[in-house]
């Protein structure tokens, strides 16, 4: 059974339709990626997905293990194991990295009807996963984002899918902004979260990453739609002749 | 703009929806509405006050009669009928209680559902091994539980209400009454002077560091009463105390006066924390009944490297005016001011602080966050006041206002007077709004939407909040819907 099953999907933003009927399904265990240029629609796809607000969708529907995705609030779909890779991650001054990621889990646990996670537990477990991402635990302390470098806050993005540990993990961009060293990093935090029992789905412009993390599928979207799909072969050739022959 | 809309259904629940509306029922003993001199000697009379303390408020109401009430706070009410209010409101009982037994369970009831800290409940309760925290209790007008009174004997320390204390320690309230707020400084601190009802009394001796944080609770509970209590703390030289002040007022439909005056005198070395939790009756969504809060408050650091600390989380009242203020006489001493003003609907703030430097090497900050929700205004106004005397100034002022609706109003008004060369004075004003980007990312990160509220004005307010001792931070967290930040890690 797949785990995201999208059909005929159209979503506006301010009245304008940016995807235009997109089908997509994803099972466990794969990794996707969506390739395409500014302005094709995939990152209004990864918030519609994550139910930001003022993405209408118009028509279509989206499906999580079986469940009208649509119905659900930004923060129940995450209780349901989506997370979104934010391609600009978001400062929040004054709340310490650690009290967001503790407040973020809890809910999520709250959500699948679990007790909150103990002091030390939580304590333990995301210095671990700091570890695993090569992140300095002083950042742990600094505000959300504020003053990081644009491969800290990706970092940061990595350690709290990491944490939160989605069923599906769609990435948004994750990659831009990168020099190559954190790029590896990002890369082996995707990599880590690459199970049977889970799926991603990576949104990028460029083959760069492709190279560190290969998918299983690869989709070109131009326009609103997903135009060809293939293996992890369509990157390269996409980087050699351009969108518009490969299209 | 849906999840603004949201942000301000979090921020109505934190200060909208009044949980603490309900009404004891007390068969109260008031004296006859209106003010003239017969209702300040009616209440001079009740409070078995000395001559001299006549004589002192009737020269108050006589003074107060020939002044007018200020109208330059950004600040807009119906014109206040003084005859109209109730000046003395005390609930009925033969002797005053003599131990917490002989409290009327149906305060004991009021104290339990104003959410009284837990610590204070088990205090109240009698609970053994329970924290320490004395409450001074305040229920309109007479003070009716004090414990911990014995222990604080033992250290010297004096906690009582004002009207013991001026019949007990006449020497020392007519040393220091009036003393930082004198009777003519404004026209709601000389009508405080002639009705005053109660209010607490405290005294630190040299040396002494008080055993435990002091508490009072204010609550107006009678129709058309104002509440004026009046707070005078003294440290002397070397003493420490940190004092709590929580408010709650019943939910009525007309609009309550509440007009208090709390005097702080710092001598050599002393250091005084005042913590304010206001939670005031804030009227209804649409800006009916309410609070006026017009309240003076004020520290005098009068010795050499005294210090006073005001911390404050406004989120009650219709109409607040406000501004704890620090006169720094003594050469080094230090005056700070940390504040967060939450208004909604049609609350409207209008608070600052005002530092006076007039000693030496006397350095003062001030942390102000204001958050504005529906169709609120929200003012900062502080003075920073430099005079020729006083070398080596320093002054920091952070002044942040936070906009959750696209209705509401955030002002700032900093005036600095600086008349002495070598002086520092640093100001930073911010103003931002809830930005949807913010929200969206904590959503996405699985806090509800009210929760994610919370996080952003809590992670705005963080300055401030940890100046709060925590037994009040909890309390204020509650109020602002918000969890404990910091607890981790």
């Amino acid at each position: 059974m797949s785990m995201l099953k999208i059909k005929d999907l159209h979503v506006s933003v301010a009245d304008k339709e940016i995807v235009k009927g997109l089908d997509l399904e994803i099972k466990a265990g794969e990794v996707h990626a969506i390739m395409g240029l500014n302005g094709a629609g995939k990152s209004t796809l990864a918030n519609t997905i994550a139910g930001r607000d003022d993405y209408t969708v118009t028509k279509g529907t989206i499906e999580f293990e079986g469940k009208d995705l649509l119905a659900l609030e930004p923060h129940e779909r995450v209780g349901e194991g989506i997370f979104l890779g934010f391609q600009y991650p978001v400062e929040i001054p004054g709340v310490s990295n650690l009290n967001f990621l503790r407040t973020a889990l809890n809910s999520v646990r709250r959500y699948r009807g679990l007790e909150d996670m103990s002091a030390a537990e939580f304590m333990k477990l995301v210095r671990a996963k700091a570890a695993e991402l090569k992140m300095d635990p002083d950042m742990l302390k600094r505000f959300v984002n504020v003053g990081f470098s644009g491969g800290e806050k990706k970092r940061n993005e990595m350690v709290q899918m990491s944490v939160l540990d989605p069923k599906l993990a769609v990435l948004d961009e994750t990659d831009s902004g990168l020099d190559i060293d954190a790029l590896r990093t990002v890369a082996e935090g995707i990599n880590a979260q690459r199970r049977d029992d889970t799926a991603i789905l990576l949104i990028t412009h460029y083959q760069r990453l492709l190279s560190y993390v290969q998918p299983d599928v690869v989709h070109v979207m131009i326009d609103g739609r997903i135009v060809k799909s293939g293996g992890k072969e369509l990157a390269l050739e996409l980087e050699e002749k351009g969108y518009a022959d490969v299209a | 703009m849906a999840g603004t809309a949201e942000a301000q259904k979090q921020i109505s629940e934190v200060t909208g929806d009044y949980k603490y509306g309900f009404v004891t029922d007390i068969e109260s003993e008031r004296a006859p509405k209106g003010l003239s001199e017969d209702v300040v000697r009616f209440i001079s009379a009740k409070k078995g006050e000395p001559e001299w303390m006549l004589d002192w408020r009737l020269k108050a109401y006589a003074a107060w009669q020939k002044m007018e009430e200020p109208d330059w706070a950004r600040v807009n009410y119906p014109k206040i009928d003084y005859n109209d209010i109730y000046y003395y409101s005390a609930p009925k009982k033969k002797d005053g209680p003599k131990s917490l037994d002989e409290v009327d369970p149906e305060l004991l009831e009021t104290y339990a559902k104003l959410g009284i800290p837990l610590r204070e409940q088990e205090v109240l309760a009698g609970v053994q091994g329970s924290a320490k925290v004395a409450v001074d209790a305040v229920f309109d007008s007479v003070s009716v539980a004090t414990t911990f009174r014995e222990e604080l004997k033992k250290a010297g320390v004096i906690f009582m209400s004002i009207s013991e204390a001026i019949r007990e320690y006449p020497d020392m309230v007519k040393k220091y009454l009036a003393s930082v707020v004198p009777v003519r400084d404004n026209y709601f601190a000389a009508l405080n002077c002639a009705v005053f009802s109660d209010g607490t009394f405290v005294y630190v001796p040299k040396g002494v560091r008080c055993p435990m944080e002091l508490s009072t609770y204010f609550r107006i509970n009678a129709e058309n009463t104002g509440q004026f209590e009046r707070t005078l703390i003294v440290a002397d030289e070397g003493a420490y105390v940190s004092y709590l002040e929580g408010c709650t007022a019943p939910m009525r439909d007309e609009n309550q006066l509440h007009a208090a005056v709390v005097e702080l005198v710092a001598l050599d070395d002393a250091e005084i924390k005042y913590s304010t939790v206001q939670n005031w009756y804030p009227g209804d969504k649409n800006g009916k009944g309410g609070i006026y809060n017009f309240v003076t408050k004020r520290a005098l650091c009068k010795g050499k490297n005294s210090k006073v600390s005001w911390t404050q989380v406004e989120t009650g009242s219709a109409v607040t005016w406000k501004y704890p203020s620090c006169v720094l006489q003594g050469d080094g001493s230090v005056g700070e001011f940390y504040s967060v003003a939450v208004t909604n609907n049609y609350q409207q703030a209008d608070t600052g602080t005002k530092m006076i430097h007039m000693g030496a090497n006397t350095r003062s900050t001030i942390i102000s966050k204001g958050i504005s929700a529906g169709k609120s205004q929200n003012t900062y106004r502080g003075l920073v006041k430099v005079l020729s005397g006083a070398d080596n100034v320093r002054n920091y002022t952070q002044c942040d206002s936070l906009l959750v609706s696209s209705e509401c109003g955030a002002h700032t008004v900093p005036y600095i007077e600086v008349k002495n060369p070598s002086a520092q004075i640093e100001h930073e004003a911010t103003t931002s709004k809830v930005s949807e980007d913010q929200l969206f990312y904590c959503r996405s990160r699985g806090l509800d939407e009210e929760e994610a509220v919370a996080m952003i004005v809590n992670g705005f307010c963080k300055d401030v909040m940890q100046h709060l001792p925590m037994e009040f931070a909890v309390e204020a967290q509650k109020l602002l819907g918000i969890s404990l930040e910091g607890s981790v890690g």
